[in-house]
């Protein structure tokens, strides 16, 4: 018998009873549609986080050290208690720090709150992100402007209220106005605009565009965020292979700083926007973990069904299997039979559920923020998957209809 | 139609089969010795309860006695396990059934090649002989038909065609005309005639004496056991089958 034509017996039973063999496959095609959405959205969400979010966020091949971890995972409180009672960084830290690196590379700190911004002509931005930082914060983020400059390190020296608007903040204050040379107020305090930033885009849906970036030393200082407190002091390196090395002489430099001897627990995070990630990779790898458990109970129901199924075409065809064996059809000749017939039908519910997959992935990417990325391994998966159901389920029917006697099976009616 | 001196198709010697039914042992066979040679046309007879059914069983290599020696064309086939006896099925033996159980799916020409899928055949050598099989007993015309389009007589011919195409050493043919009316069971019969005047070995099971009367040999078996075994002048069949086909002319009186 050949599979071939097993197959196209098969696909001629699908297309006789349309409606059953879809319900009898359900539970492929549940499955395999639920293995293809969920894996098509992690990928693209895992892409987006490697290749965006961090970027965006953080920076590339960057190191930073912060009083407490940016990620705090899934800690417990008496460990959130210790990190409350840790030093903060301070201004004078990061300029300690930067007159003693060896590795080349910028080094910028930063800090931020959050308040109101309006201009003279009575617009405002409630709750902008209000980031006081180094002249050099810019270069580590790597912010294009789209007109106007950067502050310089002179004006950050000086603290000179000068400010750098977020995309979003001159759509809102300045809609189709020049904004350059205005003077907006920052928590009260007026600031004269000397740049605009490219724009950001999102990030999770949510706009990264509605900041600003002015001196740390200006007026900000000490009411958007405690008095030359740095919450984050940032290196960054040339290239990636200096990620190690520069994280290494951080943290070195950060316990001399500290008077940290040996063996004692440091009182800062020393982060790359690799380890960033770091809680994502955890959420990612039990999603694909629990993953094959979730899609697994729904093929097994859709594999009990469709052995159920199977069960009852061999009874139904019984008759039919007797003709078969008088004219010559051996034991293994019938199996394959029912076992292709079986895979056949399982596999078209796999195609199915990978339609399906695709459709509802594309789905959440048009309707959230989700990102969804194809990966051609789960499409085979899915197939493969379908076939192998279909299989593991045929074998008893298969197996039943393989050893009828013929007598018994050419009386049947 | 003087076969010289050759082995006989079958032979059986000291055939039983029992069945146990509960804590009683039936005997449906209590011995049965028979010779068939090559070209005999054998009608099988016998009430209901006789053991013919279980007769053909063993013929047809559908099942296996209990005691007794079964040799088809010189080979023992007493006791073959499954997979040989489909084996022997495919190759020795072609079946036709009152009810001709064709699949109701497949057209006239995918049941005629069936046997030819087992046996292993390619395609395009399956479809030659299939149709051909079907030209020889008047379906050239009908390839594509499927069962439920096809008249009870077009069905038989198909399933005979089918028994015919592996070229088998008999045609075991099981009450062939149980479920036809008379003028089709005769055409039945005059097609039979012809296989048989062309050489072929035909077994056919039957109870009604009308059908039986187109053999040249009749083997009555009565309570397992053969009750008489004579040979007869065959009644020709009462179409023009035979006759037609012998003057060329293809014509088919329609059923």
């Amino acid at each position: 018998m050949e599979i071939r034509e097993a197959v196209v017996i098969a696909l001629a039973m699908i297309r006789a009873n349309k409606l059953r063999a879809f319900f009898t496959v359900l539970g492929t095609v549940v499955g395999v549609t639920f293995l293809i959405a969920v894996i098509t959205v992690l990928k693209g969400m895992d892409a987006y986080m490697k290749e965006d979010f961090a970027g965006k966020m953080f920076g590339y091949n960057t190191v930073t050290v912060r009083r407490t971890p940016q990620e705090e995972g899934f800690n417990d409180d008496a460990r959130r208690r210790a990190w409350r009672r840790r030093p903060r960084l301070q201004v004078a830290d990061a300029e300690w720090i930067g007159e003693r690196l060896h590795t080349p590379g910028t080094l910028a700190y930063n800090s931020s709150g959050v308040a109101p911004v309006g201009n003279a002509a009575g617009k405002s931005v409630k709750n902008a992100w209000i980031v006081g930082s180094s002249a050099s914060f810019f270069r580590i983020r790597d912010y294009e402007l789209a007109e106007g400059r950067p502050f310089s390190e002179q004006e950050a020296e000086r603290g000179v209220p000068v400010v750098v608007l977020g995309h979003d903040v001159v759509q809102r204050l300045f809609p189709g106005v020049r904004s350059l040379g205005k003077s907006v107020r920052i928590g009260g305090y007026p600031y004269r605009v000397i740049g605009v930033l490219e724009k950001q885009g999102t990030v999770f849906g949510q706009s990264v565009d509605n900041f600003v970036v002015a001196p740390f030393r200006s007026p900000i200082n000490g009411s958007m965020y405690r008095y030359n407190v740095a919450e984050e002091i940032s290196f960054k390196v040339p290239n990636q292979n200096l990620v190690p090395v520069a994280m290494s002489e951080m943290e070195g430099l950060m316990r001399i700083r500290h008077r940290l001897r040996p063996g004692v627990e440091s009182d800062f995070a020393v982060e790359t926007s690799e380890s960033v990630l770091g809680f994502w990779n955890k959420i990612s790898k039990f999603l694909i973990i629990a993953l094959p458990f979730l899609v697994g109970v729904s093929l097994i129901v859709g594999a009990v069904v469709i052995m159920n199924i199977m069960l009852v075409s061999v009874s139904e065809r019984t008759r039919e299997i007797g003709v078969r064996k008088s004219l010559g059809a051996r034991r293994r000749d019938i199996l394959v039979q029912f076992m292709i017939e079986s895979a056949t039908l399982s596999g078209a519910g796999g195609l199915i559920g990978i339609g399906l997959g695709l459709l509802l992935a594309a789905l959440v990417t048009a309707v959230s923020p989700l990102p969804a990325r194809v990966s051609p391994e789960s499409i085979v998966l899915g197939l493969g998957l379908g076939i192998g159901v279909g299989l593991a389920a045929g074998v008893y029917p298969a197996w039943r209809a393989a050893r009828l006697d013929p007598i018994v099976a050419l009386r049947s009616e | 139609m003087s076969t010289a001196a050759q082995a006989p198709v079958i032979q059986v010697r000291g055939l039983e089969k029992h069945y146990d039914v509960g804590a009683e042992t039936v005997r449906a066979l209590r011995g049965v010795d028979l010779v068939i040679g090559r070209n005999e046309y054998v009608a099988i007879m016998g009430p209901s309860g006789s053991g013919k059914s279980t007769f053909m069983n063993l013929i047809g290599c559908l099942d296996t006695p209990t005691a007794g020696e079964y040799v088809l064309n010189g080979h023992s086939v007493a006791a073959l396990d499954d997979d040989h006896l489909a084996r022997v099925r495919n190759r020795e033996i072609g079946f036709v059934f009152q009810t001709f159980n064709l699949l109701p799916r497949s057209t006239a020409l995918e049941n005629v090649e069936l046997p030819l899928v087992y046996g292993g055949l390619g395609k395009k050598e399956r479809r030659q002989r299939a149709t051909e099989a079907l030209k020889a007993v008047d379906l050239g015309d009908r390839l594509d038909h499927r069962p439920n389009q096809l008249s009870g007589g077009q069905r038989q011919r198909v399933a005979i065609a089918r028994a015919l195409v592996t070229h088998p050493s008999i045609i075991l043919a099981d009450e062939p005309t149980g479920n036809l009316d008379s003028k089709t069971s005769e055409e039945i019969m005059g097609l039979f005639a012809r296989l048989h005047d062309e050489g072929q070995t035909i077994i056919m099971v039957t109870h009604e004496p009308d059908i039986a009367a187109h053999a040249e040999r009749v083997v009555m078996l009565r309570d397992g056991v053969i009750e008489s075994d004579r040979r007869q002048v065959p009644v020709p069949a009462g179409t023009e089958w035979g006759g037609a086909r012998a003057g060329g002319a293809p014509a088919l009186s329609e059923v």
